[in-house]
């Protein structure tokens, strides 16, 4: 297939799609199936064939519609008209008014001019919930495959690390380190052999944007990928997905058999002379694989453990090669950036972090589900406007970003932007896109020791600051947390928390203590009113020796 | 091979830039305590007691894997490292069952020493007290994991030196422990070849010969710079014994 058949396929599929009175899209990722969306889609079916509308409705599966917390979704075009907690029985009806009598279910229509939609800027996002997700000519139709070609067909490999570079594209995975800059590292690495590796093991609690982008548009990062490869030199590459994700899994397979099938994956790719093979690689439930290096040595088939950096995989990865490690929202970026242009990019968001970023909305607010805005959008808009506020007779009390690794903003904070740098300013990150809301009911106490029981169930145990590090600090939370922590408990959390932070190996260890740092910065008297008062002695003092310990170990 | 210099505590020294931090520090006898590092077995860093300062750099960095680079100003001694130090080998202490008046070590065992070493004379974490399992079914060695560190040492020299690997991980985070074959009593193990050096190179008293009693077990790691020697340069120099 050259680019010239791309482009005539893409113009069939467009015909074929304008022949239909209608499309019905409904949600088939995770969350919608968790809410019943098979029932849906079996009602919706036999509905339509039953009233004749067979050969001018097309029913299809689709990405993630957005608002999760109201699933299962569906969507009607043209119009377009979306539906939300639709039942069996809503379907039926959406078929006889809607589609038979042209008169939408008023009661279950979702306003999409409401913020949540309104507001958002969306790039990775731009094809979800407007295709089929299990079709290749879908996604060619709507574009799907021409960055490839066009860096193909008119770009040197180092004309597209400089348009990535240009476009001021930043890691998605949560540290922020600048995408095209690692692309040139391994571009100008010389070996025989070069790896591309998809990070797909999303394991922050309460974050799926990794997850709905593969289940919803598996095709957009095989193609960030394949660019990838021709960029730096790779003709292999790795998505690594956790096996948590069946369902992403089973489109990334159908989606890699399409693409081999036209020729836009495997051996001479579009005619061309670039060769570019994909294959999956099933993580085991290991939260400390999304580690890069832990990652690596998994896709090799050894036990997931980090190593310390450097070298980094860029100069020394897989078996050794340079290694080129995106997370899947950054490869999502790269299509849109080839085909766009780097100014058209860097022109979304702020001047140091450019484009969008994908949210998992989730937590005490109204819209919970999938939102992607421009960085640098204030706070307030993404929790007040797009999340539509805290529930009726709550206030608002703080925002977790980063996940376990990140840290809490309070109310004060509400004006803060969006971007890696205001967000560490803070003594949170950016994180990978978890973003979970907290009202006034939760007590921040038990939010640190929620997380921190995370990080502690998934240190791997190579070093010891984490390994046991973590043990001790959940330890002191939850006796703090029942009311039985001392002031001395209280400085040596602190004391631990500094610790571990500045020796552990890796980032899971590193950023363990972030949630508990920051909840104490920021609302430390949840935790002082929970401490004991001090014994008082005879002699007047608080207690021998470990009083004077503790108070030389205050930060 | 280009020579670079830097200083390290002050001193200005010059290496080779292959070297490591550690291996520096010890040809010129700068103490830095380490753990899990032993010569002729491959770096891990995962002790962390070898951490080092390196002005300009927020981060800490093992000195058992960093090398220097020209100019860079190195510091091994803070009070921020001691304090870290100290740390490390109290959570040690509190993750397993050491009671140096009853093992087989005591007085020869390398974490009893660091605690001399780091100033440990108490620990303010509350003892976890684990109840790991105890395998005596070998015909010549014991493994107590309740006195284990996790140094992973003997996973290495199996892996690396013996070339059985028998040793490896399972579990994770605190509930690791170390496993032989496919998580096997060790006497059942068809690829142990009861060679020993697992025993020789533990730091502790986790691995010991059978019929040793409190304070009895000496730990000889020479036999491992005679192999590796004998490996790396086809030398077979009969070493005096470094470590007792």
């Amino acid at each position: 297939m050259t680019l010239e058949d791309l482009r005539e396929l893409a113009g069939h599929e467009q015909d074929r799609q304008t022949k239909f009175r209608f499309r019905i899209l409904y949600c088939s990722s995770a969350g919608c199936v968790s809410s019943g969306c098979d029932d849906v889609k079996k009602t919706l079916r036999a509905a339509l064939d039953a009233g004749g509308f067979a050969e001018t409705c097309e029913l299809i599966g689709t990405g993630c519609l957005g608002l999760c917390g109201e699933g299962p979704l569906v969507l009607v075009q043209p119009g377009p008209v979306m539906y939300r907690h639709v039942t069996p029985a809503i379907a039926q009806r959406i078929v006889d008014e809607h589609i038979a009598q042209g008169k939408p279910v008023e009661e279950h229509r979702v306003n999409l001019a409401d913020p949540f939609f309104a507001a958002q800027t969306r790039i990775v996002l731009e094809r979800m919930g407007t295709i089929n997700a299990e079709s290749i000519d879908e996604c060619i139709a709507a574009g799907g495959y021409e960055a490839l070609g066009k860096v193909l067909t008119e770009m040197a490999p180092e004309e597209v690390v400089a348009e990535i570079r240009k476009s001021g594209l930043r890691g998605r995975g949560g540290a922020g380190y600048s995408t095209g800059l690692k692309w040139d590292i391994v571009r100008k690495g010389k070996a025989d052999q070069k790896y591309v590796v998809c990070n797909a093991d999303e394991g922050d609690p309460g974050a799926f944007m990794d997850r709905s982008v593969l289940e919803g548009d598996p095709h957009r990062v095989l193609e960030g990928m394949a660019i990838a490869g021709y960029a730096v030199g790779a003709n292999q590459g790795f998505i690594y997905v956790r096996a948590e994700y069946p369902l992403a899994i089973d489109r990334l397979r159908t989606a890699i058999r399409q693409a081999e099938k036209l020729g836009l994956l495997g051996n001479r790719i579009l005619e061309s002379q670039f060769n570019f093979r994909i294959d999956l690689r099933i993580g085991a439930g290991a939260f400390v694989c999304g580690e890069e290096t832990a990652l690596l040595r998994s896709v090799m088939g050894r036990r997931g453990r980090p190593r310390p950096r450097p070298p980094y995989p860029s100069e020394s990865g897989l078996w050794g090669k340079p290694t080129l490690i995106n997370n899947v929202e950054t490869f999502a970026n790269i299509a849109p950036i080839i085909a766009k242009g780097s100014a058209w990019f860097s022109g979304i968001g702020t001047p140091k972090s450019t484009g969008t970023k994908v949210f998992a909305l989730a937590g005490n607010v109204r819209n919970t589900g999938l939102i992607e805005v421009p960085m640098g959008i204030p706070l307030r808009r993404i929790i007040f406007d797009i999340a539509g506020g805290t529930p009726e007779g709550t206030e608002f009390k703080a925002a977790q970003t980063g996940g376990p690794s990140g840290g809490c903003i309070p109310k004060e904070h509400l004006d803060l932007p969006v971007d890696y740098e205001s967000l560490a300013t803070v003594g949170s990150i950016m994180g990978s896109g978890g973003m979970i809301v907290m009202d006034s009911t939760a007590s921040m106490v038990d939010v640190a020791k929620y997380f921190m029981e995370f990080c502690m169930d998934e240190s791997c145990g190579k070093c010891i600051p984490c390994r046991v590090g973590t043990k001790h600090i959940y330890l002191l939370l939850d006796k703090i947390s029942r009311g039985e922590g001392s002031a001395e408990d209280f400085g040596l959390l602190k004391e631990l928390c500094t610790m571990v932070r500045e020796t552990s190996l890796c980032g899971l260890g590193q950023s363990a203590p972030n949630p508990v740092l920051s909840t104490i910065r920021f609302f430390q008297e949840e935790y002082t009113r929970l401490l004991k008062p001090p014994t008082e002695f005879a002699d007047g003092g608080t207690g021998g020796a470990h009083a004077s310990v503790s108070a030389e170990g205050k930060e | 091979m280009a020579i670079i210099t830097f200083s390290i505590d002050g001193e200005h020294y010059s290496a080779r830039e292959d070297q490591t931090i550690l291996e520096i520090a010890r040809e010129h006898k700068i103490p830095i305590p380490t753990l899990c590092h032993l010569d002729g077995l491959s770096t891990v860093g995962a002790c962390r007691l070898c951490l080092v300062e390196i002005e300009g750099s927020a981060k800490l960095q093992p000195a058992c894997t960093a090398k220097p680079v020209e100019g860079m100003v190195i510091r091994t001694n803070t009070d921020r490292l001691k304090k870290y130090r100290r740390t490390i080998v109290e959570l040690l202490a509190s993750e397993g069952n050491h009671q140096c008046a009853v093992c087989v070590v005591n007085g020869h065992c390398e974490l009893q020493n660091l605690a001399y070493e780091v100033g440990l004379d108490h620990v303010r974490v509350p003892y976890l007290f684990p109840s790991k399992r105890l395998d005596a079914t070998h015909k010549d060695f014991v493994i107590d994991r309740n006195r284990c560190v996790l140094c992973t040492r003997c996973v290495r020299v199996c892996h690396e030196v013996e070339g059985a690997h028998v040793w490896d991980i399972g579990g994770r985070g605190i509930n690791c422990e170390i496993i032989g074959d496919m998580n096997q009593p060790w006497g059942e193990s068809e690829s142990c070849t009861s060679c020993g050096k697992c025993v020789r190179v533990c730091p502790t008293g986790a691995l010991f010969e059978k019929g040793a009693t409190v304070g009895e077990m000496h730990k000889e790691r020479g036999f491992l710079k005679y192999i590796v020697t004998a490996r790396n340069k086809q030398q077979w120099i009969a070493t005096a014994h470094e470590e007792e």
